[in-house]
């Protein structure tokens, strides 16, 4: 194999692995404040995807043509219209089902995202089919030895890369942040001490989706295609890699994230069976992970009350 | 005196199924469906609200499974000339079969399965694959379809029973989503085109010819019915036996809290493991008979959506009871195929309704009655 050809592999492993990272912070924020699992998530970026989709649509209908305005617009309303629905499905079908059995919490968001994903094919204009999506970045590219390093990926990986520190310097650093570390840290107390619990849990809500968004939005911009069940396997994977870092912790999301790409661009490279197998391979491996460290490679630290 | 009355009222009650059930597969307006469908939600409501069936005395089980066997056989037979109807009935007990499966696994360990559809697509595989390469008698196909289904689920059991809670769910749906990509880009399995195969045969009897006894002739659906209301039978049988006795009251105390039950010397992986194993062979062997009924199989029939379905018929029933599986799983197959603007509509109504129930109505149709374990009086 050629060191151009490696590059482009290590490139799209770390494309995808931004993607995932983004898409397993939200899950891992939604668990710290409320112990559950959103599996809609990844139909929610779907969603994001899809709504940037339109407002493109829009704009070319209204005739504005600069990229660089419908870049702010696509990515700012998208981002606004999935963090509404994200606390909208938090404020009306996980936050009623509270202190109901975990298992059907899970079940309610799974079916959740199934109403969106249906909701997207069935009443989005030729939604069954792929849709193109729009190049909104500059493609020029530069060539090192065989390998085309493109302008748009190096902007997306950045963008990617600063959401990312900003959610942690936010979650860290701000009295918002100090909020959601409460909430998540005990309930009860962060109650007694005068926080809104329902607008902390709204407002995680619409954050983790609002990164969702632009997850999907990237999504759109790399492959320039998107479709409606793209946030099955989306979501199940940034699932997966929230867990296998430990859930409700943010390094451990990020690093799951990459983990996984890095695993899918193994079994895509390194491995003597075809590439097609390189999902079958990355998710084998996360089950005999989860066989040897059953609750993530970073544990929740959690023992038994009885 | 006590004893007959429930006894008729089970009868009555089965019987009116039958002919509810009858009217409704052979109803063809849509306008008549929609009232026969609005009958039955006034039925339920009056029922639920009045509370009729409670004052009614229990009847003894292995009495209401024969009056159900009764009146599904007789269903199938006042029908025996409709194909798409007898079909719909074969589907039906199909996904019972499969549901029962998960109903072990869920309703009574409290191992929730999101890969039922790829079990059952294991069995349907197996049948497809020895069938075209061996001479294996087709009873004996069907063993083996559960079997390695059960050989299959082996290979999660150490994940699967490590984790618990979120840590647990992504074990099976992870299965499920490798276990179709596999499907799909495996080529000696016939890639995303699937197999073919060829109908049941046992000795001289022939699964897709005619019925004709004396007299009496019939669809070819019935030579599937009388097999799968068979294994029905058998499989309905083992459960509720497996519930009354005490392996029943162990699996229930692993369910509610794992802690309580490993203090009092129950041990908690053996029983996960015996019904996460008879739960994956009854959704081997249903998938087998299914892949044979239909003729063909594609990775797209064991697709994780339709794990879902299959979850959500459990919950709509009311999880930990059987009764409820079979009445949820025949209004989630029939439904939509009579009421045709549903087709298009059919998995964001699915979905819809099962938000819905979580929120409103969380126990589903018809919950579990609790235990007695007191000999009644």
């Amino acid at each position: 194999m050629t060191l151009g050809l490696l590059g482009q592999y290590v490139m799209n492993g770390v494309m995808l692995g931004m993607m995932y990272a983004l898409v397993a912070v939200g899950f891992t924020l939604f668990f710290g404040v409320l112990d559950i699992i959103q599996f809609s998530h990844g139909d929610v970026l779907a969603f994001g995807a899809f709504v940037a989709l339109a407002v493109w649509a829009a704009l070319v209908k209204l005739g504005l043509v600069s990229p660089a305005i419908q870049l702010v617009l696509v990515v700012v309303v998208s981002a606004l219209a999935t963090a509404a629905v994200g606390a909208l499905v938090a404020r009306f079908v996980v936050l009623p089902l509270k202190g109901a059995p975990s298992l059907n919490v899970l079940l309610v968001t799974l079916m959740m995202g199934t109403v969106l994903r249906e909701a997207i094919r069935l009443f989005y204009p030729g939604g069954s089919q792929p849709q193109r999506f729009p190049a909104l970045l500059p493609t020029t590219g530069y060539d090192l030895g065989g390998f085309n390093l493109r302008l748009d990926n190096l902007i997306l990986l950045a963008a990617g890369a600063l959401l990312i520190a900003g959610t942690h310097l936010f979650i860290t650093r701000t009295r918002l942040g100090l909020a959601i570390r409460a909430v998540a840290q005990d309930e009860e107390t962060a109650r007694t001490m005068g926080i809104d619990f329902r607008a902390v849990v709204l407002f995680t809500f619409g954050l983790g989706s609002a990164l969702a968004a632009f997850a999907g939005a990237m999504d759109g911009l790399y492959y320039n295609e998107v479709y409606f069940g793209m946030g099955l396997l989306l979501g199940v994977i940034g699932f997966a890699a929230a867990i296998i870092g430990g859930l409700g912790n943010l390094y451990g999301a990020v690093i799951g994230g990459f983990l996984f790409a890095a695993l899918q661009t193994i079994g895509a490279v390194a491995l003597p069976f075809a590439s097609a197998y390189k999902d079958v391979f990355a998710f084998a491996v996360v089950i005999a992970l989860m066989a040897v460290r059953p609750t993530g490679l970073i544990g929740e630290r959690a023992s038994e009350r009885v | 005196m006590n004893r007959w009355r429930g006894a008729a009222v089970a009868a009555a009650l089965a019987v009116a199924c039958a002919v509810y059930a009858w009217a409704f597969l052979r109803a063809e307006s849509q306008q008549a469906l929609a009232i026969l469908v609005l009958v039955a939600v006034a039925a339920g409501a009056v029922a639920t609200r009045t509370r009729v069936f409670d004052k009614v005395p229990p009847v003894p089980e292995r009495l209401a499974q024969a009056f159900a066997l009764v009146a599904v056989a007789g269903l199938c037979l006042a029908l025996r000339e409709d194909d798409f109807s007898l079909l719909l009935v074969a589907r039906v007990l199909i996904v019972v079969l499969a549901c029962l499966g998960l109903h072990i696994q869920l309703g009574h360990a409290g191992i929730l399965n999101f890969a039922g559809a790829s079990f059952f697509g294991v069995g349907g595989y197996t049948a497809a694959v020895l069938t075209r390469s061996t001479g294996l008698p087709h009873l004996l196909v069907l063993v083996a379809g559960g079997a390695m289904a059960v050989l299959i689920g082996t290979l999660i059991v150490v994940p699967v029973l490590r984790t618990r809670g979120h840590y647990a769910a992504l074990i099976t749906i992870a299965f499920a989503l490798l276990f179709r990509t596999f499907l799909e880009v495996n080529d000696s399995l016939g890639g995303p085109q699937g197999l073919k195969l060829r109908e049941i045969r046992i000795g001289p009897w022939r699964f897709n010819d005619p019925v004709e006894l004396g007299p009496f002739a019939g669809s070819f659906y019935l030579n599937y019915l009388a097999l799968l209301l068979v294994l029905l039978a058998i499989f309905w049988i083992v459960i509720q036996r497996l519930e009354r006795s005490w392996i029943g009251i162990d699996l229930d105390a692993v369910r509610l809290d794992e802690t309580a039950a490993a203090t009092f010397g129950i041990e908690i992986a053996r029983w996960k493991i015996l019904a996460f194993t008879l739960g994956n062979f009854l959704a081997g062997v249903a998938g087998a008979v299914s892949a044979h009924m239909v003729g063909f199989i594609a990775p797209n029939n064991y697709s994780f959506g339709e794990s879902l379905v299959l979850v959500s018929i459990l919950l709509l029933g009311g999880v930990g009871n059987p009764w409820g599986v079979a009445l949820a799983s025949a209004i989630v197959v029939i439904l939509p195929e009579k009421l045709q603007v549903l087709q298009e509509y059919r998995f964001l109504l699915y979905a819809g309704m099962v938000v819905l129930i979580l929120i409103f109505r969380p126990v589903g149709l018809l919950p579990r009655r609790m235990r007695r374990l007191a000999s009644s009086p």
